[in-house]
């Protein structure tokens, strides 16, 4: 008899069996009652929109694709794809200038490195807030990352690129726009402790941001040559040379692994496997026993870690957290896994400060009532957001791990 | 006015709440006359509410029965316009596949325009194009003006529009008898079932527009229609597949519709001769479900993998020919029996036979014969003026506020969802998460459609149709329906019963997540509301 074995859909959307979890772990369905949460936008309004796409509602722009509704999912229904998707095919108003500003991380990023300190000043000033905020909506409260005189890739490419040739193993590392323009330090940092692993670091073949804010504010078409393009050097990288790819921001890994493929259409299984985060692929080398790593003796702090959304949904927060737990000084707190409610520009954006805000509390104050030297998260927005409504500063894992490495005796260690 | 000679209340009685039964009293009480519908259970009981829901362009019959296409593609044309807020214009396409005669599609497309019907051959690409999914292995394509209709809203317009022309409707009237004068009806004894009344009313002409179960009534009143009941057994996809009506070009076969309906598609149908004693005790089979999938396949690859809601079973109300005692010759057109010239029996009338799509046109003859025996001169006026729900200009369509909760009214009950309560948000919350159905729209169908339990709530708004089958919406309705009649106690056997209902509709079906479905919904009303203590009263 016919029983249909192989029935999966598209996203999944018809395996929800409606029983609403992901509505109870929509961390914007408390706050905003005009997002109808993701069971309603997701599964159900697919069939609505199947029937008339004119039952898009434009209230699917609240979703902050967190994709803990994907996470909270018994059925694995991909709800936040659902509804990215929904926005991809039917939202037809055009952006922003605002969102193409927010969106476009790569060139505004190369447009302001090379008068940093002016930019970084301007954008603190309260008369230019005030414009921003009334002129652009981006929320006056909101405090900015400022950027680097000097980019990631010039600062390699004078100072590390060199040496890089002289390791048997290696690997590529895609930046992300954070770390070239806003926070080069997270690169060196990466570099300081692949080499002292004993891999060489490269660059990827010309690497574009990764298209993560062109998706959410609506730029699909400039996203897709984005993530083509990366996919091509990722493919020279992991096929033709046999170098892996690892990062150091979970939201631009999980962008090209599962982004590309479920809403841009961009086939990358050949590859997938292969781009990982750096402290995944370093934990694996532990694991297995190919790695040793040796820290300083003289390291004391009290570190939390906080889950970002996207490393919830890549199910990785266990190697960061499990390499921060290898340093002996190291006294590591787990914070409740929950949104800290920036999800990339959406909180920058005024219509959305009060709830990003509101989603963040909760953890903000966990994080004030624990007497932290650092919170450690593997997402750079949620770094924003934490350091911008707490007083504790926020470090990449990677950055901690630099921190506390004795790179001699790690060297020797794995001589 | 009909001659009212010897105390009858009514002209006219209609027996049956099918389509053709609320469209004869609306035709009846539109020229004047003084009607009474009485339905043994529920309007769209019966074949009405179990069919494709297909609006015919009437192409299926062209090659064989080209007056059928001919009145098929007539009425197709009037019913877009009378009653647009049931019709969907959706097209339709009669494709070949490479196991097809290609040659038939010329004398099909003939056929076609023989009976007026716009049939035009398109290239398989521009098919796919058309409707993405299509089997792509199709070898030609015929375009036609199919379209969907949704028989439980057509329906209900009919029964608002007689009552607007002063009918009385009645549900749960089952008429168990005639009232007899010599060789003249003058009236019918009924049952209600809810009440436990007997109640005898009188009329002038009784119309006997009970579908299958005409033969039934016919024999009540001691004249013999023979009726030979075929099932066709259907299968209702979790959600629109095809834009397009799919059909295959060839002669008419099982399951070679499939017909894209508000939020789900349908594949039928199958067609079995069953004994008359089974048509109330439906269930598709096994062996029907595999059938209904096999050949769906192969119109639409896509269904292989779509989850499928539940199945169904309706009987077709085929007439044998008069003087044909084998049933052989069996019509599919429209059957009108005037019993006085056919058995010698004064005021009593049949029709039947006939589609859903030709339900107006029957009620047209019924009721130009009942006119004609009541000596009134009055002009059939329901081919010109539209339907209750479909008397929306696009000018005020457009002129009204949308908002999600309201578009889902709106496409339901046209211009007739501006009489909901829809002010706050309480009012504008969702009872049906699945089908969009709010608190609002509940109620005015508890309070002006006569919805008076939970299966009618759910034919007059579609709460339950959807996806969950009555998980989250049914006690969330229950507790309307206990609200509106004041009784508790009552709503939550509505619920257990409305919950099996919806099992009955699943279980031939229940794999997958169909069955994780049912499975999550018995956990719901069990473990959470203690429904159903007693094992039997909700399955699974």
């Amino acid at each position: 008899m016919n029983l249909q074995q192989y029935n999966i859909s598209e996203n999944n959307f018809e395996q929800c069996i409606k029983c609403t979890v992901c509505t109870v772990y929509c961390p914007v369905v408390p706050l905003n009652e005009d997002f109808p949460g993701p069971k309603h936008a997701g599964p159900d309004g697919e069939r609505l929109r199947l029937k008339d796409p004119d039952f898009f509602e434009k209230s699917l722009k609240y979703c902050l694709n967190c994709k803990r509704c994907e996470v909270a999912c018994p059925s694995g229904v991909r709800i936040g794809d659902i509804i990215q998707s929904a926005r991809i095919k039917h939202n037809t108003d055009t952006p922003k200038l605002r969102d193409m500003l927010l969106a476009n991380t790569d060139f505004v990023g190369r447009m302001s490195t090379p008068l940093a300190p002016l930019v970084n000043m301007t954008l603190k000033l309260k008369p230019v807030k005030a414009v921003m905020d009334s002129v652009l909506k981006i929320d006056h409260r909101r405090v900015f990352p400022s950027y680097a005189r000097q980019t990631f890739e010039s600062w390699y490419r004078k100072h590390a690129a060199e040496q890089q040739q002289n390791f048997r193993k290696h690997v590529s590392y895609f930046h992300g726009c954070y770390a070239n323009y806003n926070y080069p330090q997270l690169g060196k940092d990466l570099v300081k402790v692949m080499n002292a692993a004993g891999y060489g670091v490269h660059l990827l073949e010309k690497e574009k941001c990764c298209g993560v804010a062109l998706i959410s504010n609506g730029l699909i078409n400039q996203a897709t040559r984005q993530g083509k393009h990366n996919i091509a050097s990722i493919r020279r990288s992991v096929v033709e040379q046999d170098m892996p790819v690892i990062g150091t921001s979970s939201t631009c890994i999980f962008t090209l692994r599962d982004e590309y493929p479920h809403l841009l259409h961009i086939d990358n299984a050949d590859v997938r496997d292969r781009v990982e985060l750096a402290t995944r692929f370093l934990f694996r080398l532990i694991d297995e026993g190919k790695l040793k790593l040796v820290f300083r003796k003289d390291y004391k702090k009290r570190v939390a870690y906080h889950t970002a959304c996207h490393m919830e949904k890549l199910g990785w927060a266990i190697y960061s957290t499990s390499l921060l737990r290898m340093i002996p000084g190291l006294d590591f707190v787990m914070l409740d896994s929950q949104c800290c409610g920036i999800a990339g520009t959406y909180g920058f954006k005024k219509e959305n400060y009060r709830t990003s805000q509101g989603i963040g509390a909760p953890l903000f104050r966990q994080i004030e009532s624990l007497g932290l030297d650092y919170v450690a998260t593997d997402c750079e927005t949620c770094k924003w957001q934490i350091e911008m409504s707490t007083s504790v500063p926020v470090m990449n894992p990677v950055s901690i791990l630099a921190e506390a490495l004795d790179v001699e005796a790690t060297i020797q260690a794995n001589r | 006015m009909g001659k009212t000679g010897n105390g009858t209340e009514f002209d006219v009685i209609v027996i049956g709440g099918g389509a053709t039964g609320a469209g004869t009293a609306r035709d009846c009480a539109m020229r004047g006359l003084r009607v009474l519908l009485l339905e043994r259970f529920d309007y769209t009981n019966g074949a009405t509410g179990r069919n494709h829901g297909l609006l015919h362009s009437g192409a299926r019959y062209a090659v064989n029965d080209g007056e059928s296409a001919a009145e098929c593609i007539r009425e197709n044309r009037i019913l877009r316009r009378i009653a647009s807020h049931c019709v969907e214009e959706n097209g339709g396409l009669f494709i070949s596949l490479p196991e097809d005669d290609l040659s038939y599609q010329d004398k099909f497309v003939e056929s076609c325009r023989k009976a007026g019907i716009e049939a035009e051959a398109i290239d398989p690409k521009e098919a796919i194009r058309l409707e993405p999914s299509v089997n792509p292995s199709l070898t030609g394509a015929v375009k036609v003006p199919d379209g969907s209709i949704d028989p439980f809203r057509l329906t209900i317009a009919n029964i608002l529009d007689a009552r607007a022309h002063g009918a009385v409707t009645l549900t749960y009237q089952e008429v168990t008898g005639f009232i007899r004068e010599q060789d003249r009806i003058v009236g019918v004894q009924t049952y209600n079932s809810k009440t436990k009344e007997r109640t005898e009313f009188r009329a002038a002409i009784v119309v006997n527009a009970s579908g299958i179960w005409g033969h039934h009534i016919a024999g009540l009143a001691g004249v013999t229609v023979n009726m030979y009941p075929a099932k066709g057994a259907l299968l209702i996809f979790g959600h629109r597949v095809n834009n397009m009506v799919l059909n295959r070009c060839r002669k008419a076969a099982d399951a070679d519709i499939l017909v894209p309906g508000d939020t789900i598609t349908v594949i039928g149908t199958t067609s079995t001769r069953i004994p008359y004693e089974e048509i109330d005790h439906m269930h598709v089979t096994a062996d029907e479900v595999d059938l209904l999938l096999t050949e769906g396949e192969k119109l639409a690859p896509a269904l292989a993998d779509t989850r499928i809601l539940r199945a169904y079973a309706g009987v077709r109300p085929l007439v044998a020919a008069d003087n044909d005692p084998t049933g052989r010759n069996i019509s599919r057109g429209i059957v009108l029996l005037d019993h006085a010239s056919r058995d010698g029996l004064e005021g009593f009338l049949t029709i039947t036979g006939g589609k859903l799509v030709t339900y107006r046109l029957m009620a047209e003859w019924a009721t130009d014969l009942v006119c004609k025996k009541l000596g009134v001169n009055a002009v059939c006026r329901t081919a010109d003026e539209a339907l209750p729900g479909s008397r929306l200009t696009k000018e005020e369509e457009k002129r009204y506020p949308v908002g999600n909760v309201y578009r889902a009214a709106e496409s339901r009950h046209g211009e007739l969802a501006r009489q909901m309560d829809l002010h706050d948000a309480y009012d504008n919350s969702l009872v049906c998460e699945c089908e969009g159905v709010s608190v609002g729209e509940a109620n005015y169908a508890l309070r002006a459609l006569d919805a008076t339990d939970l299966a009618s709530l759910r034919r007059r708004t579609r709460i339950g149709m959807g996806t969950c089958q009555g998980e989250l919406c049914a006690c969330r309705a229950a507790g309307l329906l206990a609200k509106a009649h004041n009784c508790t106690e009552k709503a939550k056997h509505e619920l257990v019963d409305f919950l099996n209902e919806r099992w009955k509709g699943m279980s031939p079906v229940a794999w997958g997540e169909s069955l994780r479905e049912s499975q999550f919904s018995a956990w719901v009303y069990e473990g959470n509301c203690q429904l159903g203590n007693n094992k039997k009263e909700v399955k699974p």
